[in-house]
């Protein structure tokens, strides 16, 4: 078992002819991801690598039967395409597209509450479920298959926490960077209410940053709903006030959304919190002992 | 992008928000001269991309034409709250009979518009809103319904009759301001009754969204118009996200959350960063180039960590970037690396085989970050 994508999974890529999509659609299938359509306006009827182009995405769900659509367009044309695979029907929409404009996901949030198509990102590098699928831009050599969960906003420190986890002997369910923007879809609470109810997941790693509030949401969601162990680690304890880190997402205003607030918040809601990437392996590899003592 | 106070007025003059007469002057003679047009008294504003200047000195009334020439020149000499001024704000002065507020945001937590208005303004809205949330209004707006006549009810229901009229009409015109120049907040404290019954906005704090620059092309030119370090400026126009910080070690990563990681870890061994700097996905041998010489510029670095995690990037190309970098330039400090993802054990025989005499490689992010810190001198017990 694993969260969002699995053996069932049927990837439509689209923007499959682009560089970035056609350098990951390549990368994904050799991973062994099913990815059954493509999608490139106007390339229609031509194929990539063996793989059916349409130019809408309706039809690829038409012919294909594909149930999950990952995002390679352009910023400029990226909130389009997830409205288009949301009301294609496709259940799983990630999109991997970085810089799209905050007003347009403003949009695409509201749209997608009132159906069942779920989002994860945009800016975001994708979700992996070791040794079964690979939906994005997640390497997928450095993982390895196991009953750790992982979620995380930023993408690089999906890769060194998995890296360190790996380095262990320690695997993943499943991975998922829900991305940096401020407006995106699936997010911490969301993650953790999935691996809760996946009966082979036994721990949960969330990696966070400065900005926002999703991990004192999380924090609050974990005291009140998740019996599954949870390890953090939150990036940017030095990063001083009022200055932009890059990310969209990582700005600290005022007393709120800083690393200090947000581990504290975790910390009170029974979170073992992590200062380094390496010492979230070190207590997931204790608690995971702990457990296996106490079965 | 936060934009100047001027800079703000000037779309809401484009939206139809009455707004204070002024004049952006340079020097303290041309505030002299604006504060003459003005009849002799004037408001002279610092103009700065930060909050708290009512409190922090940052504005000055005055009753002369020489005060404000004296004020400007202080205004320009000191500084704001550590930011460089080069340029004040001189406005009319006007009758005020009340002071009022009214502001809209995204709301990254919901993904909604939220408006905020309350009939205290002037004050410090966060410490309003923790001490008498009452007297605060809160509307969520759905994106894709907009400001509706109820949600504008609701907000200027809690303005005394006499504003509402005046403020419905710039509550209205903030929030299409607010979608057409993709802002993601527009803040006006205070908002004015003037004693004639007129609502004019006294301040304006806007915040355009980052991406949509490049569908605002008026917007993304005032971009440059801020005074920022040389540094910076190289790595801006090098597609490089490039932050100043004031410890010795520099810092080149892929991905804000590992830079920021790597901050952290640099600080667990004893030393402070000198920067933040994010090549991004895909980083190629021409970025690695410009992130070393963007970095060696900075007379404060002792040592360079670099640390990359390669996904998009290969490592392969970073360790020739890194050679061709010191194939360029003259490297007077110490540089670590490490190389982990994609391609990394080709990156790593790379730099092995060259032995720049330079470059010290390290197998982890926290042996790297340890080597750092102790080359930088700064190495804790």
């Amino acid at each position: 078992m694993s969260i969002l994508v699995g053996a069932e999974t049927r990837v439509v890529v689209q923007g499959i002819t682009g560089s970035e999509g056609s350098f990951h659609t390549r990368r994904n299938v050799a991973y062994g991801t099913r990815v059954v359509a493509g999608v490139t306006p106007g390339k229609g009827g031509q194929a990539f690598d063996g793989i059916p182009v349409f130019d809408t995405v309706a039809e690829a769900v038409r012919e294909t039967g594909a149930n999950t659509s990952v995002v390679f367009v352009p910023p400029r044309f990226a909130a389009e395409a997830i409205l288009e695979a949301a009301d294609a029907g496709v259940e799983l929409v990630v999109c991997i597209t970085e810089g799209i404009p905050v007003r347009d996901m403003a949009e695409v949030h509201s749209y997608l509450r009132r159906g069942a198509t779920e989002l994860v990102g945009p800016n975001c590098p994708g979700v992996i479920t070791p040794g079964v699928a690979n939906v994005g831009i997640i390497p997928g050599e450095v993982c390895t298959p196991g009953r750790v969960g992982l979620v995380s906003r930023s993408g690089t420190l999906v890769y060194q926490i998995v890296h360190e986890l790996t380095r262990r002997g320690i695997g993943q369910s499943t991975c998922v960077g829900m991305g940096g923007d401020p407006v995106h879809g699936i997010g911490f609470v969301e993650a953790l209410a999935r691996f809760e109810a996946d009966p082979d997941t036994d721990l949960v790693v969330l990696t966070g940053e400065i900005g926002g509030d999703d991990e004192e949401r999380a924090a609050a969601y974990i005291a009140d709903h998740v019996r599954t162990p949870v390890v953090a680690y939150i990036a940017g304890f030095e990063a001083p006030p009022g200055k932009r880190m890059g990310h969209a997402g990582a700005i600290v205003t005022g007393s709120t959304g800083t690393a200090a607030g947000k581990a504290e918040a975790l910390e009170a809601a029974g979170v073992a919190v992590a200062r380094t990437p390496s010492e979230v392996a070190d207590l997931v590899a204790e608690r995971l002992d702990r457990r296996a003592t106490d079965a | 992008m936060d934009l100047y106070e001027h800079m703000g007025k000037d779309l809401f003059r484009a939206h139809g928000i009455p707004v204070p007469q002024g004049v952006v002057a340079r020097s303290p003679e041309e505030a002299a001269e604006a504060t003459r047009r003005f009849g002799g008294a004037a408001v002279v504003k610092v103009q700065v991309q930060a909050g708290g200047r009512g409190k922090g000195g940052g504005v000055a009334l005055v009753d002369s034409p020489d005060e404000a020439a004296r004020r400007t020149a202080r205004m320009l000499a000191e500084g704001f709250a550590g930011h460089p001024v080069d340029r004040v704000l001189v406005e009319e002065r006007l009758p005020i009979e009340r002071e009022l507020y009214a502001s809209f945001l995204l709301d990254r937590s919901s993904g909604d518009y939220v408006g905020l208005a309350t009939a205290e303004g002037g004050v410090e809205i966060e410490a309003l809103a923790a001490e008498r949330p009452g007297a605060l209004r809160r509307v969520r707006i759905d994106p894709m319904l907009g400001l509706r006549p109820y949600h504008l009810r609701e907000l200027t229901g809690v303005f005394p009759p006499s504003a509402r009229e005046g403020a419905a009409a710039i509550v209205r015109c903030l929030f299409s301001l607010l979608r057409e120049a993709d802002a993601t907040l527009v803040e006006v404290n205070p908002l004015v009754e003037l004693v004639d019954g007129r609502v004019v906005a006294l301040d304006a704090k806007v915040t355009i969204d980052d991406n949509a620059l490049v569908r605002q092309p008026d917007l993304a030119a005032l971009r440059d118009r801020f005074p920022i370090d040389e540094v910076e400026r190289r790595a801006r126009q090098a597609g490089l996200q490039y932050v100043k910080l004031d410890g010795r070690v520099g810092i080149i990563g892929n991905g804000a959350g590992l830079v920021m990681a790597t901050l952290d870890v640099v600080a667990r061994y004893g030393a402070r960063a000198a920067n933040f700097l994010d090549v991004g996905g895909g980083a190629s041998a021409d970025t690695m180039a410009t992130s070393l010489e963007v970095i060696l510029s900075d007379p404060a670095v002792r040592v360079v960590l670099i640390n990359i995690f390669g996904g998009i990037t290969r490592c392969d190309v970073v360790a020739r970037g890194v050679l061709e970098a010191l194939g360029r330039i003259e490297a007077t400090v110490p540089i670590v690396l490490r190389l982990d993802g994609t391609n990394a054990e080709e990156g790593r025989r790379i730099i092995a085989e060259a032995a720049h005499p330079r470059i010290v490689s390290a197998p982890t992010m926290d042996e790297a970050a340890a080597q750092a810190a102790r080359l930088a001198g700064e190495a804790g017990p």
